[in-house]
């Protein structure tokens, strides 16, 4: 069912190279990454080699290219959340779900990412999960805000 | 016509502070008292003081409340809309009712802030009320593509990207560059870690940007504009939306814009994470579909930019400040700031500092009174080190460059540069070796890696002072990054290559003693580097002999009698793994240079 939505929304695309950036945005909203197949999907449709839309996958940080976690945590590492304190949420991330940066834990429910900087710094340390922006955390924070979600997913 | 309105700031930091929450109890109450038609409640951009949120402004009465919990809704409701009673106890401080009390923003100017804060920016009804879009008016109907370039050159504004080129010399550039079709880019990849001003501005007034643009598009001769704004900002993203879309529809965008023949539409583009997308070329070459590598300039994208056409590429603050220079004349928008730089900057001000948040001052200010009389200073019990101003591509400030103004001349004389406007504050727990450090971690990963002088250069900076910071310095490595950064600076391709040394070049000018501490007698004087941090110690006064840093020490260093204080720690059994420091409830154990 996935692909052959992933598929529906890389036809948007067909014969528009420059808008190679935008199929590939499409494609992770659609199914949550980018892979091999897709690559060559787009390649295809768009009218360009394949080595392009896999230099474009691999530059820019926001791709993945491997499957996504139900919620993606983004754990900001940027100057403000530096001198506060972010390697200790880091830490506290990593041993609360067993993964470290750019794992997906094995239920499937969180993957792990960390990003230069959200411009939240006055809320720092920060991270987003998905949309929600979530400051000021301590280690101990962090795990309560974890714990919420997989409560709620529990909980169905 | 309500008697009153109530503002809540629905910028970024309020809503994770829970000011959606707020607004809706506000709203239930004002309901329930019986109120709804005289009370107005707006959800607003950014207010400013972060640090405080949620922040809720009561109009005409002009009080500010600060830290409101959803909770404290019908206190507001009960207390001061119906009794007409200031709730005392939400009050920035006591006495301290009206923003225009409250050092804060006393010492603020706003302009491209204006409406950040008072308007519901998701209604574009708002800001046509205030005068909106009569900027744009007056270039279509009464002003030549020639004066509108001339009223911007004489404004004297500088693009608030970082580097300040007059933004009228672009435009002229782009107005007299020969092809077709011409495009007009607003560059909104805020990438700066530590950097959110454009953010607050295209959350809190995103029409002033699109109205900025198409102004812009007017003065060169352009039918289409781009927004390339970063993924990391979805409510920026879901605003721009939400405004083009409302432009179009009012007439302000598309074709034959007020009868005036003028066609002109705007597309968003979103990021997908690379810092140097911020740069123009690369930015450019992202909107193309492509990796967003930088290419030499001449040529400039005024002559061959986006698809090889003349483009006008302008951050999210310069394209704002526009509509101000037609609105109140160029002579009046210049009549702010120094003789070399006009108008307002906005900054945000984050790190060791007590009001974070977003501020708007004229230019020329100096760093004391942004720090201080607005920021309020460094937190209770701590001493401001340093002054970190440009993120990525700025300095380090020491404390005694205090009463430096911010202009564009001043701050590159002294080593740090204006930048987009990312203010980091730092107190003595930093480590100015460790935050050299940072940014050279940081830039080397984003470079692009097309030219030597970055791909190389700037991570053999970053190995230097990686063995630095973990004890493994050597006195020649002072000289080796002096020569090295001045190399990367002067040859890299771009800004990001151009610009990265210089938190290096600032850290040994102004703390060369921090890198001889580390180098020369293997200590990190605050403590930040693991392998070189003074070992832990016990304030004799704070300590209440509780036993708690003995049980967790697995070394004995610590001990002591229990009942019997004070504990102490043996330097010599110390590793310094931290323990104690963590285990101590009351904050006696501390870590600091050797006294």
């Amino acid at each position: 069912m996935s692909t052959s939505s992933a598929a529906k929304r890389i036809e948007a695309y067909a014969g528009r190279p420059e808008e190679l950036i935008q199929a590939l945005q499409a494609v992770q909203e659609e199914v949550g990454y980018v892979s091999e197949e897709t690559e060559e999907r787009v390649a295809d449709t768009l009218g360009i080699p394949i080595g392009r839309v896999h230099g474009v996958v691999t530059f820019y940080h926001l791709f993945r290219t491997r499957p996504a976690g139900r919620h993606t945590i983004r754990l900001c590492l940027g100057t403000a959340c530096h001198v506060l304190g972010a390697d200790r949420i880091l830490a506290a991330i990593e041993e609360e779900l067993g993964i470290s940066v750019g794992g997906t834990t094995d239920d499937g429910l969180f993957s792990l990412d960390v990003v230069r900087c959200l411009g939240t710094c006055s809320l720092a340390p920060v991270m987003m999960i998905d949309d929600d922006v979530y400051g000021r955390l301590t280690p101990a924070r962090v795990v309560e805000v974890l714990d919420a979600y997989a409560g709620e997913e529990a909980a169905g | 016509m309500s008697a009153r309105e109530v503002r809540v700031c629905s910028g970024t930091a309020c809503r994770s502070a829970g000011a959606l929450e707020v607004h809706v109890r506000l709203a239930a109450a004002v309901d329930a008292a019986g109120l709804p038609d005289e009370v107005a409640l707006t959800e607003t951009g950014c207010m400013g003081p972060c640090a405080r949120g949620p922040v809720v402004h009561v109009l005409p009465d002009d009080v500010l409340y600060t830290e409101v919990r959803p909770e404290d809704a019908e206190e507001i409701v009960r207390e001061h809309l119906v009794e007409d009673r200031v709730v005392g106890r939400l009050l920035w401080a006591e006495g301290l009712e009206a923003p225009s009390q409250i050092p804060f923003y006393k010492h603020q100017r706003k302009n491209v802030l204006a409406n950040s804060g008072a308007i519901d920016p998701d209604r574009i009804d708002a800001y046509e009320a205030g005068g909106g879009y009569g900027a744009l008016r007056r270039a279509l109907t009464e002003m030549t593509p020639e004066g509108i370039v001339e009223a911007v050159t004489e404004s004297g504004l500088r693009g608030r990207g970082g580097a300040g080129f007059p933004t009228g010399r672009k435009w002229r550039f782009t107005l007299d560059a020969p092809g077709r079709p011409k495009y007009v880019v607003c560059n909104a990849d805020e990438g700066d870690p530590g950097a959110f001003m454009d953010r607050a501005i295209l959350e809190g007034d995103p029409h002033a940007v699109i109205e900025g643009m198409a102004i812009a598009a007017r003065a060169i001769g352009a039918e289409r504009g781009y927004v390339y704004v970063r993924a990391e900002y979805p409510l920026a993203i879901s605003r721009l939306r939400t405004a083009l879309a409302q432009a179009r529809d009012r007439g302000w965008l598309g074709t034959d814009v007020l009868g005036t023949g003028f066609d002109f539409d705007v597309e968003l583009r979103i990021g997908a994470g690379a810092f140097v997308c911020g740069e123009e070329t690369a930015l450019l070459a992202s909107i193309e579909g492509r990796r967003g590598a930088p290419r030499p300039r001449p040529p400039f994208p005024a002559q061959s930019g986006l698809y090889g056409r003349p483009t006008l590429i302008n951050n999210v603050e310069t394209f704002a400040n526009v509509r101000t220079i037609l609105r109140d004349g160029p002579e009046a928008y210049a009549s702010v700031g120094t003789a070399s730089s006009k108008g307002t900057k906005v900054f945000a001000l984050a790190g060791q500092i007590r009001n974070t948040g977003l501020v708007e001052v004229p230019i020329g200010t100096t760093l004391r009174e942004l720090v201080f009389d607005i920021g309020g200073g460094v937190p209770e019990g701590r001493e401001l080190k340093a002054i970190q101003i440009g993120g990525p591509s700025g300095g380090c400030l020491p404390a005694d460059l205090l009463d430096v103004p911010i202009d564009y001349e001043s701050l590159t004389e002294h080593g740090a540069i204006m930048g987009s406007g990312g203010v980091i504050v730092l107190d003595d727990t930093a480590c100015m070796v460790s935050v050299a450090r940072f940014f050279l971690e940081f830039t080397a990963s984003e470079s692009c890696g097309k030219c030597v002088p970055c791909r190389i250069g700037i991570p053999t900076m970053r190995d230097i002072l990686v063995r630095i910071t973990e004890g493994e310095g050597e006195p020649e490595d002072l000289d080796r990054l002096q020569e090295l950064a001045e190399l990367v600076k002067s040859s890299a391709l771009c800004g990001l290559g151009q610009t990265a040394p210089n938190p290096v070049l600032s850290t040994l000018r102004y703390f060369e003693d921090e890198y001889r501490a580390h180098i020369e007698d293997r200590i990190c004087p605050s403590g930040v580097c693991e392998a070189l941090a003074p070992p832990y110690r016990i304030d004799p006064e704070a300590c209440r002999a509780c036993d708690a840093c003995a049980k967790v020490c697995p070394t004995g260093a610590a001990h002591g009698t229990p009942g019997e204080p004070p504990y102490e720690i043996d330097e010599e059994l110390c590793i310094r793994c931290g323990a104690c420091y963590k285990a101590c409830p009351f904050g006696a154990v501390t870590r600091g240079a050797r006294s």
